[in-house]
């Protein structure tokens, strides 16, 4: 595994990282399967089921299924398979390890059921109610306890890259809950809460938190999931070190304070909006000297890309990532904003980073996972595995391409001016040009989700031990 | 510079303080000031507190997440203010707990909704959207015209949010349902209500069904008063603010 492995090899804790790669698995297939149901409610508003199955009710389920319980899942279970290969020690206490499981899982259940039946703050990204909020600070707590007595008795005198974006990742995001949720329950019986923040600061203050959530939950942490598996699945050391101390830095100093580009023109005060947008382009470096450090890493390796579908999708991950950090920082300049914002150029803008980077580089850490937790040789087929990346690039390609239409559409729809002087379309003209952008969305998102249950069938297979059919494509790695 | 971070490296609980200290510094600068400068929230008059009506037809617009579709933000851009009206100013929603400025329009800005449209048009529009307008994509909200609207806990909703800053007084407590539902009755006494929130306040049977007060009673009647309470017209950003004018007054008179 490491240059210097002890003599006596530890013992690692595979259990809880085979349970949290399942749950990964079981969530994303939930996540997006809700996403191409909202998705096809916004071509077809007659699949709006009032009041439990409308649009405004299961957008947060969307939203929280993939970002909280499948990255989420995601990131504990990379976390912990990196953590204890790179210190080279268990992962300490199996009891509260397992606690952050069922612990996380029961959140996760608790939050979905409550927006089904109408309990949300109405804040993105941090929907769930008071109650479901403590309970996952309880967890959170946990999770951090785990993940840092496991560094403290680590048996490698360095800690590895990865393990930093970890811990800023878990840290972070602790930091943001605490600060964003507190509020005040009507009753201590009662669901509803006020929350202690109004108008311009509690505007503010969601921002930062709903930013940094994208910046950390699902930056800083699947950058983590880029030190350890790009280099183990192309089997080559990082590119640069001393890269990658500057990345760190960069990265979680700048990333803080790009929340106010989601508050360009509103009623936030000019100076927080000007730092906003500036440290919004600088972030475009950072990021991009990641996403090289990644993709360099393959230097003398390139020729594996081409058999090996696993390291495609880390790579095919780390060009969405390098896209969107590009396009990021564009949509953060005010004059571009003031087009962009409110339209659909930016539900394609997540979902690029979303798909194409997140989930990408989960499907590769978890092709990589798969056999080494269940102990086979290799994934049951790497076909199936080709087949899942193309199937799903596709759906990516006419997901972001069909928003970027739509969005661009929308903004200037919105501000076009017949020749008399007048706003030349109604609103709804708006809406109803966006129909067909929405109908070809709803067919990437299905595309997406059915190249994902071909890996559900993938790692089925696998598990059971069924054979490889076609031993020829058997990916370079995927046994230890 | 290696060798120095090489102590980071090999301390877990060093890094883990400074990820904290680093990651700190964006935050404090651009959250801490909202709350001391003066400036922050424009001084513009009419803006009181939402009658429990009111502020019960905000639950449910909070409950039913209308936010993901519809803004509450109007940006000082010129076909912005023509379709929607002035831009928003941040004293507008200086009593939202949370704000609901919203991040995407499936559908319009709803800022300054409060009085474009009739009581009727929106029980009919949210009762069944493409009725009124054909080619909307908005789910139907028919059950608010069936729901009773819970009562129980105004009281307490209005005292949560004191709590948090909201110039709620006592009486206002205490009247809370008396309040809420001599809002929705315009045929009971409701001179105690207007005393409360001012003249303005509208008091009609907003669902048009008088034997019922319903959910839907309530979010009509938010959606009447959102962008009508600030005095708009009589602001002006070119001018000093009045909190200064104050205090140059307080001056003169020393």
């Amino acid at each position: 595994m490491t240059a210097s492995a002890p003599a006596t090899k530890p013992v690692f804790n595979d259990h809880i990282v085979r349970l949290f790669t399942l749950a990964a698995v079981f969530w994303g297939v939930v996540g997006f399967a809700a996403g191409v149901f909202i998705a096809l409610q916004m071509a077809f508003p007659g699949l709006n089921v009032e009041p439990y199955l409308s649009f405004g009710r299961l957008r947060p389920l969307h939203t929280s299924a993939v970002i909280f319980a499948f990255g989420g899942n995601v990131l504990f279970a990379t976390s912990y398979f990196v953590v204890q290969r790179t210190c080279q020690a268990r992962l300490w206490n199996d009891g509260l390890a397992f606690f952050t499981f069922w612990g996380y899982q029961l959140f996760i259940v608790i939050a979905a059921v409550g927006y089904v039946l109408g309990i949300n703050q109405s804040k993105e990204y941090a929907e769930p109610e008071w109650y479901a909020d403590l309970w996952l600070t309880v967890v959170w707590v946990a999770y951090l306890l785990v993940f840092l007595m496991t560094l403290k008795g680590r048996r490698e005198p360095h800690i590895y890259v990865a393990n930093w974006f970890y811990l800023a990742y878990i840290v972070t995001v602790a930091i943001l809950h605490l600060f964003n949720n507190p509020s005040v329950p009507v009753v201590i019986t009662g669901a509803k809460s006020y929350s202690v923040w109004s108008g311009v600061q509690s505007a503010m203050i969601q921002w930062w938190y709903g930013h940094n959530a994208v910046g950390f939950f699902l930056t800083a942490g699947f950058l983590g999931i880029m030190y350890y598996f790009v280099p183990k699945q192309a089997q080559r050391p990082v590119y640069s070190y001393r890269l990658s101390i500057l990345h760190f830095w960069s990265l979680i100093f700048i990333y803080i304070w790009a929340g106010p580009h989601h508050l360009l023109y509103s009623a936030l005060p000019d100076w927080a909006q000007t730092l906003g947008m500036t440290f919004s382009i600088m972030l475009w470096m950072p990021s991009w000297g990641g996403m090289i450090n990644g993709l360099m890493t393959l230097s003398g390796a390139w020729h594996k890309l081409r058999e090996d579908p696993i390291l495609q999708f880390m790579i095919v991950s780390l060009a969405f990532y390098g896209m969107s950090t590009f396009e990021g920082p564009m949509m953060s300049i005010k004059e571009v904003n003031s087009l962009s914002h409110f339209t659909d150029w930016t539900i394609g803008h997540v979902h690029s980073g979303a798909l194409g980077w997140n989930a990408f580089i989960s499907f590769g850490a978890i092709y990589y996972l798969v056999p080494v937790l269940w102990n086979k040789k290799a994934m049951y087929s790497t076909k199936l595995i080709s087949v899942h990346l193309w199937l799903s690039t596709l759906g990516v390609v006419l997901y972001i391409t069909s928003m970027w239409v739509a969005g661009i559409m929308q903004g200037l729809m919105w501000r076009t001016y017949d020749a008399l002087g007048f706003l030349q379309y109604s609103f709804a003209e708006t809406v109803e040009a966006t129909h067909i952008y929405y109908v070809i969305r709803a067919l990437g998102g299905l595309l997406f989700l059915s190249a994902a249950l071909i890996m559900v069938y993938n790692i089925r297979k696998t598990v059971a031990g069924d054979s490889q059919p076609a031993p020829a494509l058997q990916p370079v790695s995927g046994s230890v | 510079m290696l060798d120095k971070h090489k102590k980071v490296e090999k301390n877990s609980i060093l890094l883990l303080v400074l990820i904290v200290v680093v990651v700190s510094v964006g935050g404090l600068i651009e959250a801490v000031p909202l709350f001391r400068v003066q400036t922050t929230i424009e001084k513009v008059q009419g803006m009181r507190p939402y009658t429990p009506l009111e502020l019960a037809g905000q639950d449910i617009y909070v409950r039913e997440n209308c936010s993901v579709c519809h803004s509450q933000q109007i940006r000082p851009l010129r076909d912005e203010v023509e379709r929607y009206g002035h831009y928003s100013l941040a004293a507008e929603s200086m009593y939202d707990h949370p704000f609901l400025w919203g991040s995407k329009r499936t559908g319009p800005d709803l800022a300054r909704v409060g009085g474009k449209y009739s009581d009727d048009w929106h029980v009919a529009h949210l009762s069944a959207p493409r009725q009124m307008v054909p080619v909307s994509i908005m789910p139907s909200y028919d059950f608010l015209n069936r729901e009773g609207l819970d009562l129980t806990h105004i009281a307490d909703k209005l005292r949560a949010l004191r709590l948090v800053g909201v110039p709620y007084t006592d009486e206002m407590i205490e009247n809370a349902y008396n309040d809420a539902m001599a809002q929705a009755h315009p045929e009971t006494d409701s001179a105690g209500l207007t005393e409360r929130y001012g003249t303005k306040v509208q008091v009609r049977a907003f669902d048009g069904n008088r034997d019922m007060t319903t959910e839907m009673d309530a979010l009509v009647a938010y959606l009447q008063v959102l962008g009508t309470l600030a005095d708009i017209r009589n602001y002006n950003p070119d001018l000093a603010p009045p909190a200064s004018q104050d205090k140059a007054r307080e001056g003169e008179g020393k």
